[in-house]
């Protein structure tokens, strides 16, 4: 690679940077929360497709009038679309047949596209399998980059990974985007892309330290960082790329699965650079740490 | 230099051919039909009905194309959907309520290909159209019927056997019983545990409290699986038959996890309707017994439920409800005999004191109310004749017994038969028909045309996303890129065909995952072109070629390996549609890493191997 961007020599303003946005999320995950989606949250959702746009105060007001005083009228999409999310009533399962029907006698005669409803104990049970899922994800990934490189590897990479989820899940909470089951899902494919860079990048460091036996830990970083970068905005470039396609023409319900992975892409790319070789500089990975022959074997033998 | 081995090659010819085959049922059409069964769910269709089904449709000039057995159901395909409908009609009013009718769309796989195992990939039901539901059956409710039945059996046992008891209940799902003496308590203890060895292991866990001289007894982990089970398996075989009435052609009804069923009904687009009828609870009503005196106007004629050609008269006004009992169990009577004992709510108990406090010596009957549904045949608003699927009421007489006392919030009903009928009774008042009540903890349901919007929108993004990644590709690789492009069209080509292969269902974030996939699959091929850039400095052309592969071969596994650890946890937390991602994002790892390096490879070699080249653009 021509291109020698000293990517070390900003390390500490990086590091800052990461430090502010990911408190950021923290604090707006602490005391905002996330606004869940349906499937976490419970409850019911009663999406109605009309001829003409409807007036949703109008909307609004006869659910009020009718014993629906927690529920949220939103457009979906375009204004022909009306969504309607009620609370949970005790697990009541009914309430979207008797929404629409309501709404229908009202006036307001559509066409239903789609109810959902999720009791409350399955939406804390998803609650639950998806923190579960999510920490069992990152601590496999560990195992993993441990066993196939060096512990300081796997700590760069789960601190990398950590801060991807935390400053998406930030971004979520921040503006206040609904967190369901197909974001969840994002987030995993988001670990698993970012890990992608990370690996790349960690294995070049890796062989250049193994070959450039006379050079500099932080030039060695540098040299492996540019000689990855060509690899690291073509790919990122390609999967925004699609990802954008599925962000305009995907439609209304995986927008905020499209959006969390184009968060993640970015963000995921930023952080192989900056967290990944902060931490190896932090932890001060030497020549000895894989100066060693047999890599798989005896990286095995150095776990802590 | 470069070149593919014959067995390497054989394995890329291999691989093509396989995902090319079972890709290839996808291309067919669907073809308009209709799927005939009994209404009878435990009895398969049968030669006759499909001999009958063949001379009605040949006397009233109904064209169709295949007529066949299958699966218990008769399959009829049509060329035109106007055949389709109008044989449904015809049928449905020559066979009435003999047969339940479906109509479905049937692939037209060729049969070479079928035999292969081809066919074309399922669609999720946010992609189809239709509902899914998610019930929980409430195993506490079945285990306090089973331990009623319990306290009343050991309550016998030990008055035949002169244990003394001073007090007995049932107290948080465990059997309480208070002994007089030592020697009581002993006796019983010995009786427990003589009773408790089962086939798979102790039924009771028995606490002992010889200080108080008392004993309690709870289900054991391996009774309360069994009990579990039993409820959940015979719960999963009532909604089975009840599905089988709405007429749905590819219905799922599974049991998941411990104590939950899934139903799953492609197609269905009244979801009020559906869960009427699987949600449907039995109600019950007592009902006098007309007499002399009672005016025709006010009594009904009902039959019974064992026996349709047994009839009774009783009155129109009804006593008590089934929803104002709390509870029923079986029991023994002095003499033996089986009964029934009934629990009614504060109102109820009033009302009934009310009824019976007159009427001691006439007849108290149980009415059973069941929600059923039937297709019928009516004139529509344009003359034409249509089917409407109709839902009513159909009331039998359960039990018919004399009113001995003034009734009040307790009671029993005796001659009920046999232990076995007495407890079944017992669960139709608690459950209706059900081994234990479930309700419904989840449901989606997508309209059909949300389901085409989605599919629309999903093979849009993918074939922009598609179109993208294929011209920067090409641009910025040349032939390399073209290369990798065409290795990325094969990769789509056996996501499609080990989708089918495996009968992996497909879904809206499944539609993601692909378009996902198209851009993550060419991070290979760029990784090893970068690398080639990077060899072709100070090696040969062939060299850089060879070792730009092979260098970048591990990276690539290693970054793919982690991407499919997410996946497979992903497969494992998710539900429904979120599965269906994990599932084309796991394919679609595997085969990108086949393509970008195998067939990458293959294209590479097959242009520059074996060449003597001075300079490669790359």
């Amino acid at each position: 690679m021509n291109i020698r961007f000293p990517f070390m020599k900003y390390r500490k303003i990086a590091g800052i940077v990461s430090i502010i946005i990911f408190s950021i999320s923290v604090l707006s995950l602490t005391f905002r929360g996330l606004s869940l989606g349906l499937d976490f949250s419970g409850g019911t959702l009663v999406e109605v497709s009309y001829e003409t746009p409807v007036e949703l105060e109008s909307i609004r007001n006869t659910l009020i009038e009718n014993g629906y005083e927690d529920s949220q009228v939103v457009n979906f999409g375009t204004n022909l679309d009306v969504l309607i999310k009620v609370a949970d009533q005790n697990g009541n399962s009914s309430i979207g047949e008797a929404v629409y029907l309501l709404l229908n006698e009202k006036g307001f005669e559509g066409e239903l596209k789609r109810v959902e409803f999720v009791g409350p104990q399955v939406g804390a049970e998803l609650r639950d399998q998806g923190g579960l899922g999510m920490l069992v994800a990152l601590f496999m990934i560990l195992m993993y980059v441990a066993f196939r490189f060096q512990y300081k590897f796997a700590l760069g990479a789960v601190t990398a990974l950590g801060h991807d989820v935390v400053i998406i899940l930030g971004l979520f909470s921040l503006f206040a985007w609904d967190f369901d089951l197909t974001v969840l899902a994002a987030l995993l494919a988001v670990i698993g892309y970012s890990l992608n860079d990370t690996i790349v990048v960690s294995d070049r460091i890796r062989e250049n330290f193994r070959t450039q036996r006379e050079m500099q830990p932080k030039d060695m970083i540098d040299l492996s960082l540019n000689q990855t970068l060509g690899r690291t905005v073509v790919t990122s470039f390609t999967t925004l790329l699609v990802l954008f396609a599925l962000f305009i023409f995907g439609g209304e319900m995986i927008k905020g699965f499209s959006l969390a992975l184009i968060l993640g892409v970015l963000v995921g790319t930023y952080s192989s650079i900056y967290v990944v070789a902060n931490m190896l500089m932090s932890l001060t990975l030497t020549q000895e740490d894989l100066a060693i022959p047999e890599p798989e074997g005896a990286d095995l033998n150095e776990l802590p | 230099m470069n070149k593919f081995s014959i067995y390497q090659h054989l394995l890329i010819l291999f691989v093509l051919v396989l995902g090319f085959t079972y890709a290839l049922p996808n291309l067919y059409p669907t073809q308009p039909s209709i799927q005939v069964a009994y209404t009878d769910s435990g009895k398969s269709a049968d030669q006759m009905l499909l001999n009958e089904l063949e001379d009605i449709l040949k006397k009233n000039q109904v064209g169709y194309e295949e007529l066949f057995l299958r699966e218990g159901k008769i399959v009829i395909k049509f060329s035109t959907l106007d055949q389709q409908l109008e044989s449904k009609t015809i049928l449905q009013n020559k066979l009435l309520d003999k047969v339940i009718i479906a109509l479905n769309l049937e692939p037209t796989t060729p049969d070479w290909l079928k035999n292969l195992g081809g066919k074309p990939v399922k669609l999720g039901l946010d992609l189809s159209g239709g509902v899914h539901f998610l019930l929980e059956v409430d195993i506490d409710t079945a285990q306090l019927g089973r331990l009623e039945l319990l306290l009343d059996t050991y309550r016998k046992t030990f008055k035949e056997d002169k244990i003394q008891v001073t007090d007995s209940s049932i107290k948080d799902l465990a059997l309480y019983f208070q002994f007089k003496d030592k020697e009581s308590y002993n006796k019983a203890l010995s009786k427990y545990r003589l009773d408790s060895p089962g086939i798979n292991g102790l039924q009771y866990i028995i606490t002992e409290r010889p200080a108080s001289n008392s004993l309690l007894l709870e289900y054991s982990d391996v009774a309360l699986r069994e009990i579990r089970d039993y409820a959940v398996g015979q719960n999963l075989t009532t909604l089975r038959n009840r599905v089988n009435e709405l007429g749905v052609s590819e219905p799922i009804v599974q049991r998941q996890g411990s104590n939950r069923i899934v139903v799953q009904l492609p197609g269905v687009q009244d979801p009020t309707a559906a869960k009427k009828i699987i949600g449907k609870t039995a109600n019950l009503e007592f009902r006098l017994e007309a007499n002399s005196r009672t005016s025709p106007l006010r009594k009904e004629e009902f039959s019974f439920k064992e026996n349709e050609y047994l009839t009774a008269f009783l009155e129109t006004a009804v006593v008590v409800s089934g929803d104002r009992v709390t509870n029923a169990s079986s029991g023994f009577d002095e003499s033996g005999f089986a009964q029934v004992n009934i629990t009614l709510d504060m109102q109820g108990g009033r009302q009934m004191q009310k009824a019976t406090s007159g009427n001691i010596g006439r007849k108290l009957a149980v009415l059973f109310v069941e929600q059923k549904s039937k297709s019928e045949l009516v004139t529509g608003d344009d003359g034409k004749l249509i089917i409407e699927q109709t839902t009513y009421i159909e009331k039998n007489i359960i039990s018919l017994a004399t009113i001995q006392a003034v009734l009040g919030t307790s009671f029993r009903i005796t001659g009920v038969g046999s232990p076995q009928e007495a407890s079944e009774l017992a669960l139709f008042l608690r459950a209706g028909a059900l081994a234990a009540p479930m309700k419904f903890v989840e449901e989606r349901t997508v309209g059909p045309s949300l389901g085409k919007e989605n599919i629309e929108l999903g093979m849009k993004s993918i074939m922009m996303g598609l179109a993208l990644v294929v011209l920067f590709m090409t641009f910025y690789y040349r032939v390399f890129g073209i290369a990798a492009n065409i290795s990325l069209l094969i990769n789509l080509v056996l996501i499609t065909g080990i989708m089918s292969l495996l009968g992996a269902t497909l879904t809206l974030p499944g539609i993601a995952g692909i378009v996902l996939t198209v851009g993550m699959a060419v991070d290979a091929n760029v990784l090893i072109f970068a690398r080639i850039r990077e060899e072709l400095k100070e090696k040969d052309p062939q060299t850089a070629i060879r070792d730009g592969f092979s260098r970048a071969f591990i990276t690539i596994f290693d970054a793919n390996v982690t991407t499919l650890i997410a996946a497979l946890i992903l497969y494992i937390i998710g539900t429904g549609p979120v599965k269906g991602f994990a599932i084309t994002l796991s394919i679609g790892i595997v085969t990108s890493m086949f393509t970008a390096i195998m067939c990458t490879r293959a294209m590479v070699n097959l242009v520059y191997g074996n060449k003597n080249i001075k300079e490669l653009k790359i």
